[in-house]
């Protein structure tokens, strides 16, 4: 399997994700666009690490999906505050920073 | 765990099966609805990643995929979405009014992503090496007692902050949810 296939694929996951959230109007939704964009670069991790026959890779993959965790638990603390407050997960609800 | 490149053909196959698994679950999480569909189609592209990994030689990253991530992280979110019980309609309705959606920014946007697009395409073309077997330079380090001897000891420290980082969210995250007495 040639390196620049697995790199497309990984590419093409990261603009799906990131399509994910610029296009979504939902907080949850936005959230598991994120880990989409991360599992991508985790498999850009994982192939290279393949390439150059180390561990390191695929170790750089436990620790993203260590921070993985730590956001989504964080995150979704927030979106339960959140939708305690204005009953909704559109993000447009939430505008009381704006000026 | 060696796979033989002689075998190239069914590596190819398996590859287009995981991918394609990994890329329709992806879509799928942006084109639903529901955010309980959205989160199921996470998991099943997980899988299709996981698949992927064997490929890769990761064997043990493939179980963690599996078992932390679709059996853990998304279970977390199922948890969520169930507990805020948001309605179908108001979920994750396509917000039409959105300036995104007025015609100029619309333009705009499209065509700043088309010329990402072409300039990653461009690179892309023109990086050496990446027709370069993934399997054909090097012998595959994957075993876990490879990976756990490099994790504490190289990572040491890394590891170490990890777990200082998971107390910060554990915590954060109980403060977060808690309700609030008057």
């Amino acid at each position: 399997m040639p390196i620049g296939y697995y790199l497309a694929l990984s590419g093409v996951l990261f603009a799906i994700g990131a399509a994910g959230v610029f296009l979504r109007r939902n907080l949850i939704t936005l959230l598991l666009s994120v880990e989409i964009m991360l599992n991508a670069v985790n498999l850009s991790f994982v192939a290279f690490g393949r390439q150059q026959g180390s561990v390191d890779g695929q170790i750089i993959t436990f620790f993203v999906m260590t921070v993985a965790a730590a956001e989504a638990a964080v995150g979704l603390a927030l979106v339960i505050a959140l939708f305690r407050h204005r009953e909704s997960l559109n993000p447009e609800a939430f505008t009381s920073l704006k000026w | 765990m060696r796979r033989g490149c002689s075998i190239l053909g069914s590596d190819l196959i398996l590859f287009g099966l995981f991918a394609a698994v990994a890329v329709m679950g992806s879509l799928a999480v942006i084109g639903q609805k529901n955010p309980i569909y959205s989160v199921l189609a996470l998991i099943l592209s997980f899988f299709g990643l996981s698949g992927l990994y064997v490929l890769l030689e990761a064997p043990f990253v493939a179980v963690v995929q599996i078992i932390i991530y679709a059996g853990a992280i998304m279970v977390l979110f199922l948890f969520v979405v169930m507990l805020l019980n948001v309605p179908r309609e108001d979920a994750a309705e396509w917000d039409r009014t959105h300036p995104y959606y007025r015609p100029a920014p619309a333009v705009l946007g499209s065509a700043l992503a088309a010329a990402t697009l072409g300039l990653l395409a461009w690179a892309f073309s023109r990086t050496p090496g990446l027709g370069a077997g993934v399997a054909d330079a090097r012998p595959a380090a994957s075993s876990v007692g490879q990976l756990g001897r490099v994790l504490f000891t190289d990572y040491m420290f890394a590891f170490e902050v990890t777990s200082i980082l998971i107390l910060i969210a554990m915590v954060g995250a109980v403060a977060l949810a808690r309700k609030r007495e008057q």
